[in-house]
C-alpha cells in the first residue's frame, strides 16, 4: 500500500483540484506535494538496505500481474521528484502577479498528474506499464504546453506532440516485439529470459528500437529538436517541473533497462558513448549561442543528459552509481535554475539578457542563490556537480576512455561560459532601461528556491551518505556483464 | 489470416511514414494516428492471432494449446484508448493552429523560434 501512495496522492489531488477555484488549487497542490514527500520518504526509510519492496496489483502471480517495485534507486528518485514538486507548488503559492496570469484552471491539476506519472514510471516493473505512464506524462505535458491556447503555446505543443508521440509509438512497437520474442513483460522475468542465448540474440534488434525511442525521450543528439522548441513557452514553475524531471525520467529508464534488465551489446554501448559526447557538446554550444535565459537553460538540459548517457555507456557499477548521483544533482540544480530565472524575470522584467541587468545590486540574495546553483551546474568543487562529474570522469579515465572524459571536461568549461554570461549580463552590468520597475518577490517563491538550494548544499558539503546511497541503489547493475 | 494482417501492417506503416514526412500539419497527425494503428496491430500480432477458441482452460486440463493469447488483446485495448485520446487532442490542436495560420505548414510555425535577422545574435523574444 505504501508503494501506491506516491502515485495515488497526486492523482487524487489532481481530481480534487480540478473542481476547486484558484486559491483552493494552490492549497491542494502544496498539501498533496507535502503528502507525497512524506509517503516517498517513508518508503525510502522502510526499505531494507539494498533490498526491494514489491506489490502485485490484483494479486495475480508473477509474471502475469502488474507489478510495482521500489528499490533504493526508484524510491530515492520518487523522493527527489516529490521534493521538486513541493518546491514548484510553493513557488507559485499565493502569487497574483504576472506569474498567475500565465496559469489557468488546468495548470495545477496537470502538474499533479505529471508528478503522479513520474512517480509511477520510477516504480513500474513491467514494460507495458512503463509505456502507459509515459503516455500519461505526455498528455499532462501537452496540456501544460498549450496553457491558454496562445499561438506560441499551440505551436510548442504541436512540435512536442509530433516527436514525442512518435517516441511513445516506437516504445509500444518495441514492447510488442519484445513480448513476441520472449513472452515476458515483467522486468524480473525478462532478466531471466534474457539469459537464454537464443532469446537474447532474438531480443537484440527490438531492444535497439526501445533504446532509440528512450533516447528520443531523453533528448539525445539527433532527436532533441522538440526540447528547445517547446520548453521556453512554459511559465517558470511548470518549466522547472517539466525541464527538471522529464528527460531524466527517460535516462533513468535507460539506466534501469540496460544496466539491470537486459544484457546490452558492447557495440551499442560504444555508440552510446560517442553519442553522449556529441550530445554534451552540441547542447552546450547551442546554449552558448542564446541570450534568452530560458533557452540557455533548456539547451543545457540536452548537454547534461549527455553526462547521464556517458555514465550508462561506461557500463560498470561505479559508473551507474555516478549516473544515479548525477541524475539527482541535475534534477535539483536544473529546476532551481529555472525557478531563479523566473525570479530574475519578475525582478528585471525580461528573460533576454540584453534587456536586463543590475540584479546583483537590486537582489543580492538572488545573486548568491544563482551563484550556488550555477557553480553546481558547472561542477566547481565542492558542489554536487563536482561530485557527480568526478565519479563519472574517474570511471571514464579508469576505463581508458580519454576522449569521452576529456570531452566531458571541455563541456564543463563551456558550461562555465554560459553561466558567467548570465552572471555578467543579468547580475553584474547596469540595467539597460533603469526606469524599468522591479517587481517584488513574494516570500513563498523565495522559500521554494531556498528549499532546493538547501538540498543542493547538503548534497554538496556532506556528500558521503548520498554517494553511499547511490552505490547501494546501483549495486546490482551491470552484474550480468556486457556483451553477452 | 496472418498474411492479411502482415500485409495490412506493412501498408499502414508505409502510408504513415509517407504522411509523417509531409509538411502539412493535418497529414502529419493522420500519419501519426495510422502509425498508432500499425503499432496496435503489431501488439495484436504478438499473441498468436488466428484462433477463435475462447481462452478458457477446460476443467481438469492444465494447458490450452490452440487458443489465442488474451494478454496482448488486453494490452491493445489500453493502447487504442490512449491513442484515441491523443488523436482527439492533436486534431483540436491543429484546428486551433489552422485558425491562427491558414497555411497549415509546419515550416511556417516560427512564432516560437523566429528566423534570426542578426548574423551573430539570436532574435529577442518577448516574454
Amino acid at each position: 500500500m505504501l508503494l501506491l501512495l506516491p502515485i495515488l496522492i497526486p492523482l487524487a489531488a489532481a481530481l480534487l483540484a480540478a473542481l476547486l477555484p484558484a486559491r483552493g488549487q494552490q492549497m491542494i497542490g502544496v498539501a498533496a506535494a507535502l503528502a507525497q514527500v512524506l509517503a516517498a520518504g517513508t518508503l525510502l526509510a522502510v526499505l531494507p538496505e539494498g533490498g526491494r519492496v514489491s506489490l502485485m496489483l490484483g494479486n495475480w502471480p508473477q509474471p502475469y500481474g502488474i507489478e510495482l517495485v521500489a528499490d533504493t534507486l526508484s524510491a530515492a528518485l520518487v523522493l527527489v521528484s516529490a521534493l521538486l514538486g513541493l518546491a514548484v507548488m510553493l513557488y507559485s503559492f499565493g502569487r497574483d502577479d504576472q506569474e498567475s496570469a500565465t496559469r489557468n484552471a488546468t495548470t495545477t491539476p496537470l502538474m499533479l498528474g505529471l508528478l503522479a506519472s513520474v512517480a509511477a514510471v520510477f516504480l513500474a516493473a513491467d514494460l507495458f506499464n512503463l509505456y502507459v505512464w509515459f503516455e500519461l506524462m505526455l498528455i499532462a505535458t501537452l496540456g501544460l504546453l498549450v496553457g491558454h491556447g496562445s499561438a506560441r503555446g499551440n505551436e510548442a505543443a504541436f512540435k512536442y506532440l509530433a516527436l514525442n508521440l512518435l517516441g511513445t509509438l516506437l516504445v509500444l512497437v518495441a514492447v510488442a516485439l519484445i513480448y513476441a520474442a520472449s513472452g515476458q513483460l515483467n522486468f524480473a522475468a525478462l532478466q531471466v529470459a534474457g539469459q537464454w542465448p537464443d532469446v537474447a540474440a532474438g531480443l537484440r534488434p527490438y531492444l535497439g528500437l526501445l533504446l532509440l525511442a528512450l533516447l528520443l525521450k531523453a533528448g539525445a543528439l539527433p532527436l532533441f529538436a522538440w526540447l528547445p522548441a517547446s520548453y521556453p513557452v512554459l511559465p517558470p514553475a511548470v518549466l522547472a517541473l517539466v525541464g527538471g524531471l522529464l528527460t531524466k525520467v527517460a535516462a533513468y529508464v535507460l539506466l534501469r533497462l540496460s544496466g539491470q534488465v537486459f544484457a546490452v551489446h558492447e557495440l551499442w554501448l560504444e555508440a552510446l558513448g560517442w553519442l553522449a559526447l556529441l550530445t554534451m557538446l552540441v547542447g552546450v554550444l547551442g546554449a552558448a549561442y542564446h541570450w534568452d535565459v530560458r533557452r540557455i537553460l533548456a539547451l543545457h538540459i540536452v548537454s547534461q543528459v549527455g553526462y547521464l548517457l556517458l555514465g550508462i555507456a561506461l557500463a560498470s557499477p561505479a559508473a551507474a552509481a555516478g549516473t544515479a548521483y548525477f541524475a539527482v544533482h541535475n534534477i535539483l540544480v536544473k529546476a532551481n535554475l529555472f525557478l531563479i530565472a523566473g525570479l530574475m524575470f519578475a525582478s528585471a522584467g525580461h528573460y533576454d539578457l540584453r534587456h536586463i541587468g543590475g540584479l546583483y545590486a537590486a537582489r543580492p540574495l538572488l545573486a548568491v542563490l544563482f551563484l550556488i546553483s550555477a557553480f553546481s551546474l558547472v561542477g566547481v568543487p565542492p558542489s554536487t556537480g563536482f561530485w557527480g562529474k568526478f565519479m563519472l570522469l574517474r570511471e571514464a579515465f579508469e576505463q581508458e576512455r580519454y576522449v569521452w572524459g576529456g570531452g566531458a571536461l571541455a563541456v564543463g568549461l563551456l558550461t562555465l561560459y554560459s553561466m558567467s554570461k548570465i552572471w555578467l549580463e543579468g547580475f553584474w552590468k547596469a540595467h539597460p532601461e533603469p526606469a524599468a520597475s522591479a517587481g517584488a518577490i513574494p516570500l513563498p517563491a523565495y522559500a521554494a528556491v531556498l528549499l532546493l538550494t538547501g538540498l543542493i548544499l547538503v548534497m554538496a558539503l556532506y556528500p558521503e551518505p548520498f554517494i553511499h546511497l547511490a552505490q547501494v541503489a546501483t549495486a546490482g547493475f551491470w552484474h550480468q556483464g556486457s556483451g553477452t | 489470416m496472418m498474411l492479411m494482417l502482415i500485409l495490412s501492417l506493412s501498408v499502414l506503416v508505409a502510408a504513415s511514414v509517407l504522411l509523417i514526412l509531409s509538411r502539412d500539419t493535418l497529414r502529419l497527425v493522420v500519419g501519426l494516428a495510422m502509425l498508432g494503428g500499425a503499432a496496435n496491430l503489431m501488439v495484436f500480432l504478438a499473441g498468436r492471432p488466428g484462433s477463435v477458441l475462447p481462452p478458457i482452460i477446460a476443467a481438469g486440463a492444465e494447458t490450452l494449446p490452440a487458443a489465442a493469447n488474451p494478454l496482448p488483446q488486453a494490452l491493445v485495448l489500453t493502447a487504442i484508448v490512449i491513442g484515441f485520446a491523443l488523436l482527439c487532442f492533436a486534431l483540436v490542436l491543429i484546428a486551433n493552429l489552422a485558425r491562427q495560420d491558414a497555411r497549415q505548414d509546419s515550416d511556417a510555425l516560427r512564432a516560437n523560434e523566429p528566423v534570426a535577422t542578426d548574423p551573430i545574435k539570436p532574435p529577442v523574444m518577448e516574454p
